[in-house]
């Protein structure tokens, strides 16, 4: 065997067992969903493989509308929040002494390492009627009664952003971090004053922070599940809880696989457009 | 600098330490009070009523069933052996494949190289519950079809759960072996060929030790997130298969008590252990 054909064999050795992987329980998968999507539900939940356009008719019927529309605005909601709360904040980190940066980190990191469901359980315990908020104000007599305050859209988008703000000040972070500050020097020595320094050299400088943190948000956002079904009940549905809906209750899955493949579009465009774009700037 | 530029950067300091302090606190706030509630004798109330250990002591008791009556009749230890069952061969799968592909992405030039990174990418930007979906999905036709064609009848269980934890734990897995693979310089390994040693031997002697924090890092971030995971092991699972997380899933659509405080904090120290002992391998 030459060199040549034993690294070969090599490298197919290392391609071969992840991507085949991938391909039979990633890729595979999704097709047939896609699949799914074009054909008719049957009896007793599944499909009868007849095909069908009905479920997009249905789709874009303007009755899902809303949840559609809700699961964007809140994902897009929780973006920006994220972003107003973890950018200040990244730039609190970042200009601290390298000490006392590492430890302010790992404070950011621990809450995204712990379980997801617990730490949306805590603003269950939190918001209730019953719940610490509520009780908190009524001791104070801000209020007599108790406020609604579970299972609203209000309670979704904070569990959001409380669930993904990590996702936003790491990128962030990383971005700020490698930020040249001479340059905020030399700004200075032209004359500008903190404010313009900020809007013209910093701010644009750390685009790519901004940008990557935002899909890190959104993304996850626009397809939550657990948050809107624990936070939000069923009145604050979001197209997650929809899809789990026609799986499991409706048992309606070619619509259900439609509103699937729906979602991974919505996911697609932020993404791909970001790849897209951040492999311009690199060539 | 003029008075006002220093007034300004005076005013933006302090409501920058203010930011800072709210934000830390929005972020922990919710998670004490988790934990602080956990020994509150009151079942539902806000109000502190006294200090107990019950709670802790009721996941206990009952072989941990908790008073939920379910058709697995599973307690809350046979779901977290679940979990730590699933956690750990999950990781090893998805740890082996996750480093050969790092490998082959890192050290070779192919055709189909930007192809095979996109498809590693993929299952990390996918929302959690396409995944989910496209699986179950995918196992009921593939069980059909056996059925069809051998009469055997399977199930969802212990074994797609896997299946679909090693789906996106190979993502994870690859991610951080690959940051580890960058680092080094390959001069290193090229120095071992050129004394003689084959690919194997460089390997295993050379390259293996150097990036075993990282493969090390990817498995632990593997493990955490097995043991965490709802969305893709509530559409892949079936019966018998319970894990911690639909464990406690199951509490808080049914059975809300402080119980779920007590599992809750176990839960977040455990988390604490991993993040601890993931630093101690970073730094060495």
């Amino acid at each position: 065997m030459t060199v040549k054909t034993r690294q070969q064999a090599n490298l197919l050795l290392l391609l071969f067992p992840a991507t085949a992987w991938l391909i039979v329980f990633f890729i595979l998968p999704v097709i047939i969903v896609l699949l799914y999507s074009f054909l008719e539900r049957g009896t007793y939940g599944g499909v009868t493989w007849i095909f069908t356009l009905s479920n997009y008719q249905r789709l874009f019927s303007g009755l899902f509308w809303g949840v559609i529309g809700r699961s964007i605005w809140l994902a897009f909601l929780t973006t920006v929040a994220c972003l107003l709360v973890g950018y200040p904040l990244a730039f609190f980190i970042a200009t601290r002494s390298p000490r006392w940066r590492n430890a302010l980190l790992l404070l950011v990191i621990i809450p995204f390492w712990t379980n997801f469901l617990v730490r949306t359980y805590a603003w269950i315990i939190l918001l209730r009627s019953e719940g610490v908020v509520n009780t908190a104000l009524q001791s104070l007599h801000i209020i007599t009664e108790p406020l609604n305050l579970l299972f609203t859209p209000f309670a979704v988008a904070i569990g959001l952003i409380y669930g993904y703000l990590p996702f936003m000040v790491l990128p962030l972070y990383s971005s700020i971090e490698r930020f040249n500050f001479s340059l905020v020097e030399a700004a200075q020595d032209l004359g500008a004053n903190d404010i313009r320094t900020f809007w013209r050299v910093f701010l644009p400088l750390t685009t790519r922070g901004i940008v990557a943190g935002s899909i890190l948000v959104f993304v996850p956002a626009v397809g939550a599940f657990i948050t809107p079904d624990i936070l939000g009940g069923s009145k604050t549905m979001m197209v997650g809880n929809l899809i789990q809906n026609q799986f499991f209750k409706a048992r309606d899955w070619p619509f259900g696989s439609a509103l699937s493949m729906l979602l991974t579009v919505i996911v697609l465009i932020p993404v791909l457009s970001y790849f897209r774009v951040s492999d311009k700037t690199q060539s | 600098m003029t008075k006002l530029d220093l007034r300004v950067r005076a005013i933006g300091n302090k409501w920058l330490w203010i930011q800072a302090t709210l934000a830390f606190a929005f972020l922990y706030l919710p998670i004490l009070i988790l934990i602080i509630y956990s020994f509150n004798t009151s079942k539902f109330n806000a109000v502190w009523r006294g200090f107990t250990l019950d709670w802790y002591r009721s996941l206990f008791s009952d072989a941990g069933t908790l008073g939920i009556v379910s058709s697995s009749s599973a307690g809350i230890w046979t779901a977290l052996n679940n979990s730590l069952l699933i956690a750990v061969i999950s990781t090893l799968l998805a740890t082996i494949f996750g480093t050969a592909i790092a490998l082959a992405l890192e050290r070779f030039h192919f055709p189909g190289r930007k192809t095979v990174e996109t498809l590693v990418f993929l299952p990390i930007i996918m929302p959690e519950i396409t995944i989910g979906i496209s699986l179950l999905v995918f196992f009921t036709l593939i069980f059909r079809i056996v059925e069809n064609l051998t009469g055997i009848h399977l199930n969802l269980g212990l074994p797609t759960v896997i299946i679909g934890h090693v789906t996106f734990n190979i993502s994870f897995v690859t991610i951080t072996v690959r940051a580890r693979l960058a680092e080094l310089d390959p001069i290193l390994e090229q120095a071992a060929f050129d004394l003689g040693a084959n690919e194997w031997r460089t390997f295993w002697r050379i390259t293996l030790p150097l990036i075993w924090p990282g493969i090390f890092s990817g498995a632990l971030l593997a493990f955490t997130l097995s043991l965490d995971d709802f969305v893709v092991t509530f559409f892949t699972t079936g019966v018998g298969s319970m894990t911690l997380p639909l464990f406690v899933y199951g509490m808080i659509k049914f059975a809300v008590t402080p119980a779920i405080n007590a599992i809750s904090t176990l839960m977040l120290l455990a988390s604490l252990l991993l993040v601890v002992s993931s630093l101690r391998v970073k730094k060495s």
